[in-house]
């Protein structure tokens, strides 16, 4: 290949990388720049104004419904995280055969579609068992079943790395089954819980099927309200829409920096470690 | 009867997995108070799943298990006397050394300063004075593994339980952390029970070792009983190297083995068929005519205290380990002293012996084709477009470095005057009848014995050809 065509194939690559990432980050950087200005829609710029960040942490109806979404998130992941733990555990230690079942039986949730599980959630609890809506049973039961595979898969991989004689090893030195699963097993897969937790309020945050069919009529998600606000008439609160996407955005880069940043110093602790322990050695 | 000095007792233990597999069968042990006594077996044998029915992590299927006359089962592992070293050491991770330690008194409640003066104690005891804060990731496998030992010694267990402790180990270590460990034993006193598969380190450091073989016990006894007068050819196979012959005892304190006609001290009756045994340092290497057998040196290799010398007398292969070098394709004879040939008797009377394997990888045995092939034989391996054959993961297989040993059952021998019909002749030298079948031992031309039964009546020195269907042989490879 000559040098002019390696020049060309090369401004073809950072072309492309260039598309993906305004693909990718376009949209919501335009949604940012706009939720700093007073426009009432996109296209016209009117100036800089924080209105609409005022709007979204003033409007009680506003924050009362991001705290509720939050709350619920919270709640349920906290929920499907001991459900799902448990039962990752549980599989882990059964027989061969009845493990294959449940990590078998596990995958169908995650794998079907929310509208799914939303529907039939609302048909067995509301139609059939006649829990109301206004009790917030189905909407959390609902979000529950959503996320509670989703930790068991997360656990699942950790349990497996560990050594599984530690926990025979606890039993062996005097600690009951419990005290061994508290003491022992629970903080080898602890980054695998953490983790699972932090997957289960995203699929709960995220969730829009679900909580429509199970929410009481009064309770609002993000999802639920944005779906609805966008076709309502109210300008003010639509554009404060903006600003809490925006803040979203903000957060979540955060969050994923943070993350990076831990895991890149933990790796350079293992190494430094492992030099150290190879010293030992000698 | 109990009897004071016994602190465990194993009586008839048997463990069945869900699958029908019996790791543990009729297993049978007293253990004396302050013993270190060791299972010894291959992998597989069932020794760990023994050890763990001790410990309380494996549930016998039959059988009862005492300590101190008392029934264990039914009693969970943390409501046990007892401790175990890992395998893999288990040591937990998220713990530093003081914390994994104290582990087992913070389970019984100690209190706290008690629990520190056992800690220093026990670090003191393996050498690791001062690790107290060390995190586990820091250790090298030596000091792991005795953290691993201190943890389970401080709760001051009756019974130690060690499973492979030192596998994990280098050689140089091995041999180091043996000999503390035999010391510590001596020390402190307590009952060890120690499991391995390497007969050296079963031999260096027990009063009693408990050899097995398939969930069964094989023999019990000291290290120097095991190796001197092994019970069965299990044993003597296990257990060092040896010669192993079958054969037949021909008169009061003479039996006939590897071609050869030897006088020997276990006493069994005219006629018996035997398993032989001949330590390779119990051979001597004489002049031709002074041998009781006499064979041709096959192979030499110098092992640095020692040379192994491997002599091929007819059908039968002699190792021998000897200070004095020999040549390859020498004339040699071969003597062993009575007291050295260790006489058993045959477990079972299954015929063996080594096919050849000719250019175009067909089994042969004296000149005759068997019909079968390596790649039968082999499993997973396979022929390649250019001849030549490879095994399961690829390796290509040299004839000239395998041996093919073949086993047939002596009901499934017919002997016939047709002498062309077989596929070795013989003459009949031994029949005992057996109630309903009459069993023959027919000596063969490549002084090699065959056990044959069979229902009719046949005369001794009558010549017979023996005639062996392929199909009912059994092959193993054995690589030279």
């Amino acid at each position: 290949m000559n040098k002019k065509n390696k020049t060309a194939a090369d401004a073809a690559r950072v072309l492309f990388l260039v598309l993906v990432l305004a693909f990718l980050y376009l949209p919501i950087l335009l949604l940012a720049f706009y939720s700093f200005t007073g426009s009432t829609h996109i296209g016209a710029v009117r100036g800089f104004s924080l209105q609409n960040y005022v709007t979204l942490f003033t409007t009680s109806e506003l924050t009362d419904m991001i705290l509720g979404t939050i709350l619920l998130a919270l709640g349920s992941a906290f929920i499907a995280t001991i459900l799902g733990t448990m039962g990752a555990i549980g599989a882990f230690y059964s027989r061969r055969g009845v493990n294959a079942f449940i990590t078998s039986l596990n995958q169908v949730p995650v794998v079907n579609a929310d509208v799914v599980t939303g529907f039939s959630t609302c048909i067995l609890l509301v139609v059939v068992l006649h829990i109301s809506k206004d009790s917030y049973i189905p909407l959390v039961a609902g979000h529950v079943t959503l996320c509670a595979p989703f930790v068991f898969l997360s656990v699942m991989p950790r349990i497996k790395q560990m050594d599984p004689s530690i926990y025979e090893a606890a039993l062996d030195l005097g600690a009951t089954p419990f005290i061994a699963l508290r003491d022992i097993v629970i903080p080898q897969i602890v980054p695998g819980i953490i983790s699972g937790f932090a997957l289960a309020v995203t699929l709960s945050l995220d969730d829009y099927f679900i909580a429509t069919y199970t929410k009481p009529a009064t309770f609002d998600t993000i999802s639920t309200y944005v779906v609805n606000a966008t076709k309502g008439a109210q300008t003010s609160i639509k554009t404060a829409l903006w600003a809490l996407s925006t803040v979203i955005f903000v957060i979540v880069v955060l969050i994923v920096l943070g993350m990076n940043i831990r895991s890149m110093r933990a790796e350079k602790a293992r190494l430094e470690n492992s030099v150290r322990r190879g010293g030992a050695n000698v | 009867m109990e009897n004071k000095d016994t602190i465990i007792e194993l009586r008839s233990i048997t463990k069945e997995f869900e699958d029908g597999f019996k790791a543990v069968d009729d297993f049978n042990l007293e253990v004396k108070r302050g013993e270190f006594v060791t299972f010894l077996g291959p992998s597989g044998c069932g020794k760990t799943t023994t050890l763990r029915m001790i410990a309380g992590l494996d549930v016998p299927t039959s059988g009862d298990i005492l300590l101190n006359g008392k029934s264990l089962i039914g009693l969970p592992p943390y409501k046990r006397p007892i401790n175990t070293v890992f395998q893999r050491y288990a040591l937990f991770p998220h713990m530093n050394v003081y914390q994994n330690i104290a582990f087992g008194l913070r389970q019984k409640k100690v209190p706290k300063d008690v629990i520190d003066r056992k800690v220093t104690r026990v670090l003191d005891l393996v050498d690791l004075e001062g690790f107290e804060e060390r995190g586990i990731h820091t250790l090298s496998g030596g000091q792991q593994q005795r953290i691993a030992i201190a943890r389970a010694l401080v709760n001051e267990p009756e019974i130690l339980l060690l499973d492979e402790p030192l596998g994990a180990l280098d050689l140089k270590m091995r041999k180091e952390m043996q000999l503390e460990l035999k010391n510590m034993h001596d020390r402190l006193g307590i009952t060890f029970i120690y499991v391995t598969h390497d007969q050296e380190e079963a031999l260096t450091m027990s009063d009693k070792i408990v050899v097995m073989n398939e969930g069964k016990t094989q023999q019990i006894g000291t290290p120097e009983d095991i190796y001197n007068e092994p019970q069965n050819a299990f044993v003597a196979d296990f257990i060092g190297e040896s010669n192993i012959f079958n054969g037949v005892m021909t008169g009061h304190l003479r039996a006939r083995f590897c071609g050869g006609e030897f006088a020997c001290v276990d006493d069994y009756e005219e006629g018996t068929h035997i398993t032989a045994v001949v330590r390779p340092e119990d051979v001597e290497i004489t002049a031709p005519e002074k041998g009781t057998i006499v064979g041709t040196v096959d192979s030499v290799i110098f092992k640095g205290m020692h040379y192994e010398i491997t002599v091929v007398s007819g059908r039968n292969e002699m190792v021998i380990q000897t200070v004095h070098n020999a040549n390859v394709g020498d004339r040699v004879g071969m003597r062993v002293d009575p007291e050295n040939i260790h006489v058993m008797l045959a477990e079972d009377h299954t015929n063996q012996f080594y096919a050849d394997i000719n250019k175009d990888f067909r089994l042969e045995f004296n000149g005759h084709h068997l019909d079968t092939s390596l790649t039968k034989i082999i499993r997973g391996s396979r022929r390649l477009e250019d001849g030549r054959i490879v095994d399961s993961s690829g390796e290509t297989i040299e004839p000239s470095r395998i041996r093919i040993l073949v086993s047939i059952q002596p009901d499934d021998i017919d002997m016939t005057d047709d002498q062309d019909k077989g596929l070795i002749q013989g003459t009949i030298s031994n029949l005992i009848y057996k109630g309903d079948h009459y069993s023959y031992v027919i000596h063969t031309e490549l002084e090699q014995d065959f056990v044959v039964n069979d229902e009719y009546l046949w005369n001794m020195d009558d010549r017979v050809s023996l005639m062996m269907p392929v199909d009912k042989m059994k092959f193993s490879l054995r690589r030279k």
